[in-house]
Parts: structure tokens; sequence; C-alpha cells
């Protein structure tokens, strides 16, 4: 059985370390905050200005002025502080953010990622991913193995413009955990209950290589 | 004593006129400068080129300035709210530069602060590359990206006093402080303005010397994008 939506964010929440900085990108890394393990202290970091965020206010504690970068309103949590924008992205290019969860179109064997734009389709733009992607200590994909016409998503090269190049470390898809290897290719560390392995070759079209200690994952 | 209050939104956008370049507060909706794009919008100046992080939403700020199409370009990192700005773009009608969040803020920041140009690792080997300096340091390459600065910024803050002195709210915060640097003539605009000595020093975010023109704003509406609780 494929992974869920909640299934890849468990799987995720799973790198956490007790006393980590986290910036979760939108997406399936929102999610990741609900599978936080109650004895792991982490805080998280929203790009608009934000250390600590806290769960979503009950309805009669909704403030306008408290929203994250997906801006869905939010509470602060214990001991969190505000600042700019500019000061928030400071701690993202100095380094300060121990991990960076985010979504992903495409990634490719040498860890470039392409997650902002469809030429000519969809121009949203990047928002703080560029910043996030090119300065993170440590990058996890959330995604979608393949899309939803059934093209691999993980590529030799990526097709659409890119968002940063050889950054990603580790990619968690619906249908495994992947680590991206220095010397390009993806390896497959853990595969979804039930899934074979041949078809995690037949979804991927950029080099795969299975790790010898490769095993199901398990909830 | 200095006294920089104005009475309203008209009188503090005075010398806003076709194709200047104004900064716009606020992260979505957040910490917009309300009274001030409604001014605007009455103006009726056009051609304008607005640096904002977003661009609001169809219905609801700088969105309201592109339906009317006072825009003749977008400097922002995301524009995914708003499906106006999408379809002037895609059809070429309006002008768009789109610039990485952190870049933008530091930018800005730069452009307040005397400083030219600097160099960052966001968007190295991207599109947003193209055309620039690269360099290496210590192993890494970076780009090199320049100031931005305006003719006008307009901020939102939460309290302020007449000498320009401001505080800030929760995430209102955001792009605000770096913009209130950047422009020849700075508009603040508060949701209460209070007396020089009224607000204590230590916890001012903005000091009074950045800011040209000040008033206390009325029926901000705060609209929230997306409305998330506990209890759905």
């Amino acid at each position: 059985m494929a992974l869920d939506k909640n299934q890849i964010a468990q799987v995720i929440s799973r790198e956490i370390k007790n006393g980590d900085y986290v910036n979760l990108g939108i997406g399936i890394p929102t999610l990741v905050a609900n599978f936080i393990p109650a004895n792991i202290d982490v805080v998280l970091q929203s790009e608009n200005g934000l250390l600590g965020i806290g769960p979503f206010p009950a309805i009669d504690h909704i403030d306008p002025d408290l929203i994250n970068a997906g801006k869905q309103t939010i509470t602060m949590a214990t001991g969190a502080s505000l600042f700019s924008s500019a000061d928030s992205f400071a701690m993202i290019r100095g380094g300060h953010v121990d991990l960076t969860i985010l979504g992903a179109m495409e990634v490719s064997e040498n860890g470039d990622i392409a997650n902002w734009k469809i030429p000519g389709k969809m121009v949203k733009g990047m928002g703080g991913a560029m910043d996030l992607v090119a300065s993170a200590k440590n990058i996890i994909v959330a995604m979608q193995h393949k899309s939803q016409d059934g093209k691999s998503k993980f590529l030799k090269n990526c097709t659409l413009p890119l968002t940063g190049q050889r950054c990603v470390k580790k990619v968690v898809s619906d249908l495994g955990v992947f680590e991206i290897l220095p010397e390009g290719g993806f390896l497959l560390i853990e595969y979804a209950p039930q899934v074979s392995i041949d078809e995690i070759k037949q979804s991927t079209e950029g080099k795969l290589f299975i790790s010898d200690n490769v095993k199901e994952i398990t909830f | 004593m200095i006294n920089k209050s104005v009475h309203n939104a008209e009188t503090a956008i005075q010398g806003i006129v076709d194709n200047m370049v104004i900064m716009l507060g606020g992260f979505g909706l957040c910490g917009i400068p309300e009274n001030c794009i409604e001014a605007l919008i009455k103006s009726g100046v056009k051609n304008l080129t607005c640096i904002s992080n977003n661009a609001g939403v169809d219905e609801f700020g700088i969105g309201l300035m592109l339906k009317n199409r006072q825009v003749k370009k977008m400097i922002s990192s995301y524009v995914g709210e708003n499906h106006e700005f999408e379809r002037q773009l895609l059809s070429g009608e309006l002008e768009v530069e789109l610039i990485p969040q952190g870049t933008l803020a530091e930018r800005i920041r730069a452009g307040g602060a005397g400083i030219p140009a600097f160099f960052t690792p966001a968007g190295v080997g991207t599109e947003v590359a193209i055309g620039k300096e690269t360099r290496i340091f210590e192993g890494k390459t970076y780009l090199l990206e320049h100031w931005l600065k305006a003719d006008y910024a307009i901020v939102k803050a939460w309290r302020g006093d007449t000498l320009g002195n401001l505080i800030y709210k929760g995430t209102a915060r955001n792009f605000n402080p770096m913009m209130a640097t950047a422009a020849t003539i700075t508009i603040a605009e508060v949701e209460e303005l209070v007396p020089a000595g009224e607000l204590d020093p230590n916890q001012i975010h903005t000091p009074g010397i950045y800011v040209n023109r000040i008033f206390e704003g009325k029926n901000y509406q705060k609209r929230i994008e997306h409305k998330t609780t506990l209890t759905k």
C-alpha cells in the first residue's frame, strides 16, 4: 500500500531530533507537526517572522495578526519570539535552522529540486523556497513519487525550472524513503508496506540503488 | 516638538503620482496598509511599480489596485493567492519580477542601510541567477544582488507616536520595518496614534527617523485568508 499524506508526514517526523529548529513548508510538511512525539522538543520557524508556532487557535481566539507562511491562523508556543522578514531569512540564510521540510514537483538524482513554476501555466512565485534550499543544513522533501498521469517525479534531470541545485538530502514519497547519494542517485532505504521494489524501479526515472539494509516502513 | 501626524490616508498619500515606485508592507493580508491602499484606489494614480511580498487577493489589498489597472509592474516573491494577477501576467498585461523572499527582504534592508549590493546563495543555478554576477566564497557559489529603494514606502504598524516611532504586533511586522527605511518618503498608518513619550523606548521596532508621515487608520478589516481552528 502506498503511503497517504499523513503517513508520509509521520515517516518524516522520525527525522526530527530533540532541540531542533525546524521550518515546515506548505502542504504535506505542515502535517509533520501533528506527528512529533511528546518527548521531543522542537521549535517551529515560520518564514513570516515567528519562532515557536503553536497549535491552531480555538474559534474564539483567532488573531488576524498571527498567521503562518501558508496564511493560516495560528497561535504562539510558550517561549515564542517575533521578528521581521529580514531577520527571519537571516536566520535561515545564516544556517541557524536545523532542518527544512518542503514539498516538490520534481527532484533529480543529484539533489536538484523544482517546486515553484510551470512555465506558461503556473506562476505563483518561489516565496521563501529558494532561500531555504540554498542555505538549510538538512533538507527533506515530501512528495508523491509520480504525477497524476503516471509520470515519474524522481528524475535524472528536472524538467521544470529549478528551485535549487544539489541541495536535497532525503526524499520521502508515497512509495518509500530515499537518500540522495553524493555521487548521484536515489538510494532506497525503506519501502512502503506491500510496495514491491520492482514497482519502485518502474516509478523511478533517475538512477536507483537499493540499500543492503533496505526494510519495510512500519507504523 | 516635531509632529509628523497627518489627518488621514488621503493627506498621507499626497505626492504619489503616476509612474512612481512604491513599497507596500505586509505578508499575505497580514500587516497591509489597508487605509492607504483604499486611498490610492480612489486617487486613480496609475503605472505604479509596486514592491510587496504578495499581491493581495482578488477582492482585497493590492489585488484591488491590480483590478483597477493601476499597477504596471509588481516586484514580489509569491503571488499565488491572486487569480487576476496570474491572468494579467500570463496575458502579458502586467510586468512582474519574482524574487526569492529572503533576497527581497535583504535587498530592501540594504536599500535602507546604504549597502548597494551583497552576495546571497538563494537562486544559484536557477533562472533567478541569469545575468547576475557570481562569486565563490569558501567553496560555495553566491549571487550578487542589488539594493531596492522606492519613492514612497507605505507601512502598517500597531501603535505609533507623533514622532513616527512604530511598534508592530504579531506576524504583522514582516516586511514593514525594512520598507520603512528604504524610501524617499515613508508613510505609516497605525491602529493607535499616541503623543510622543507615551511609547516605551525599549519596545520600539522602527525608530521615528525613518517615518515622514503618520496617521491613525480606521475601519481595519484585517481579512483572514485561511481561517484555521482547532475544532475546524
